[in-house]
């Protein structure tokens, strides 16, 4: 599996919910209490109020494609041409991913498409969320 | 800063630029550093303080010989060298220093001894992008295009022409390192890096240095060569991750930086003369005419269509032949503004005749960073 050479992520204390979420199929995000606004990448208080207090909930999965690029040259654990993509999620967010179950073209990869996670195991402690388009 | 209290007096690049085998990265700063003091009349002794990237200042200090009262190691990407600038002078206005040396140099190509800022995997680009297999600027600094693309109707020719346009600014330039015209055709059948982006639409990597040397406007007659004056200065920053920009169309740290230089030096758009905007990627320029406040929202590709930045056109733009002609080393800001300290002192291979007034912009990291730096030779 070239997956398994992909730069693997090392979660912090501030992120733990999030990887903690991905091993058991929950995209998670963070809300904040006070001005109730959702936010990623995770962090432990709000970006926009700066208030501590905030909540973790699990977010739709469900999102637009919004950009990204094909890359074209060769990097362990891809193949080429492969798409780093950036998908906004439905509760505002915007995260980087991959787009799978999708040929790797301009034409296949049309922007605004819904997309779904689809979660990706690299090993017994993180699970990334890649993204599907939303067949029908 | 007041307008036209700081002047720069020298400038200089590496003696070579391009492929430089003999020389290590502090090599490359010493020998604009060198190159930068002789322009200047100056000695290690007269310099009083020293700002750098890549290496640190006290690297550099120590390597130089000098004994700096004043010290800035801002390493925030290519435009660090404009916030150096900005910095400096106000340092040098408010009493902490009286000379600032700022040096660059990197060897991009030959990688001798070459630092490099590593991403931890812990980090938030280390989570939450580098596992999803971007691998550098060219498949980072160039996400936000589609998206932009999508919004203004910017076409993949348009993108191209902005290429086409620099390598005519390039062939002016005995020290470019392509010089060899080319068209809209050419780019668009040059190879696939990371799509929208072909080869030819993306920066070269090269080998070089740069140094500047500021002091009061006071101190600035009594120079060698004619002094240029700063009018305005701006930086900003916005996000280390590009995927979290708050806007894919427009660059945050741009706007601010711009704005705030533009506000200083109270200049209109109309008094430009000359025009350096980074250009790591043929998008850079398309973004910053708009977000300096060139050109409307979705404009610039057809202002640079329509030959209004090419040789002859009202608002010349990267005339060196940008970081997609001239060089680029790594960290290109410095090189921006050695050209505009060029145009201004009368100097540079594409000359714009009578330029009075010079905007360099820079760009830092992936949209990361920017500085802006409003220049100009007349006296206050
Ligand atoms: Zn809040």
């Amino acid at each position: 599996m070239p997956e398994a050479q992909r730069p693997r992520p090392q979660p912090t204390p501030e992120t733990r919910h999030f990887w903690d979420g991905t091993k058991v199929g929950e995209l998670r995000l963070q809300r904040c209490d006070a001005c109730r606004k959702a936010y990623f990448p995770p962090r432990p208080f709000c970006p926009h109020c700066a208030a501590r207090e905030v909540s973790v909930f699990k977010a739709s999965g469900k999102g637009r494609l919004y950009s990204y690029v094909i890359h074209h040259r060769p990097v362990p654990g891809f193949t080429p041409p492969y798409a780093i993509a950036v998908v906004e999620l439905d509760e505002g967010p915007r995260l980087m991913t991959n787009i799978v179950d999708c040929p790797q073209t301009p034409e296949a990869l049309v922007l605004d498409m819904p997309v779904e996670v689809a979660f990706e195991r690299l090993d017994d402690e993180i699970t990334l969320p890649l993204f599907r388009p939303v067949k029908g | 800063m007041k307008p036209g209290s700081i002047a720069i007096v020298g400038a200089a690049e590496t003696t070579e630029l391009g492929r430089i085998p003999e020389l290590s990265q502090i090599g490359l700063h010493a020998d604009a550093a060198l190159n930068a003091m002789k322009d200047a009349g100056l000695k290690p002794a007269d310099i009083d303080g020293i700002a750098t990237a890549g290496e640190t200042p006290v690297t550099v200090a120590h390597y130089l010989g000098l004994t700096p009262k004043w010290v800035d190691g801002t390493a925030v990407g290519g435009c660090s060298f404009m916030i150096h600038v900005r910095h400096a002078a106000a340092a040098i206005e408010s009493g902490l220093c009286s000379t600032v040396l700022i040096t660059h140099g990197e060897s991009g190509r030959s990688g001798i001894a070459r630092t490099r800022p590593a991403v931890s995997p812990g980090s938030l680009q280390g989570q939450f992008e580098l596992p999803y297999g971007p691998m550098g600027p060219p498949t980072l600094f160039t996400i936000p295009v589609l998206r932009y693309m999508k919004t203004y109707g910017l076409t993949h020719e348009q993108l191209a022409m902005v290429s086409v346009v620099q390598r005519e600014w390039a062939a002016k330039n005995p020290r470019a390192t392509f010089r060899d015209q080319i068209t809209v055709d050419d780019v668009l059948n040059s190879r696939m890096i990371a799509y929208p982006f072909r080869l030819l639409q993306c920066c070269l990597v090269t080998d070089g240095g740069g140094a500047l040397i500021l002091v009061s406007r006071e101190r600035a007659k009594d120079f060698p060569r004619k002094p240029v004056y700063l009018l305005g200065t701006g930086e900003s920053v916005e996000t280390p991750m590009v995927s979290q920009m708050e806007d894919f169309t427009s660059s945050r740290a741009f706007r601010v930086a711009g704005a705030k230089a533009f506000a200083e030096s109270g200049i209109t758009h109309r008094d430009v003369d000359h025009l350096m905007i980074y250009d790591a990627f043929a998008h850079l320029p398309i973004y910053g005419l708009e977000d300096l406040g060139f050109c409307s929202r979705g404009e610039a590709a057809r202002f640079i269509w329509e030959r209004n930045t090419a040789p002859g056109g009202k608002l010349p733009l990267n005339t060196n032949g940008g970081g997609l002609s001239y060089m680029h080393s790594g960290m290109y800001g410095m090189y921006a503004l050695q050209e505009s300290v060029r145009q201004m002192r009368g100097i540079a291979p594409a000359q714009v005749p009578g330029a009075k007034l010079s905007v360099c912009h820079g760009v830092g990291g992936m949209f990361a960073a920017s500085g802006t730096i409003i220049m100009t030779n007349e006296a206050p």
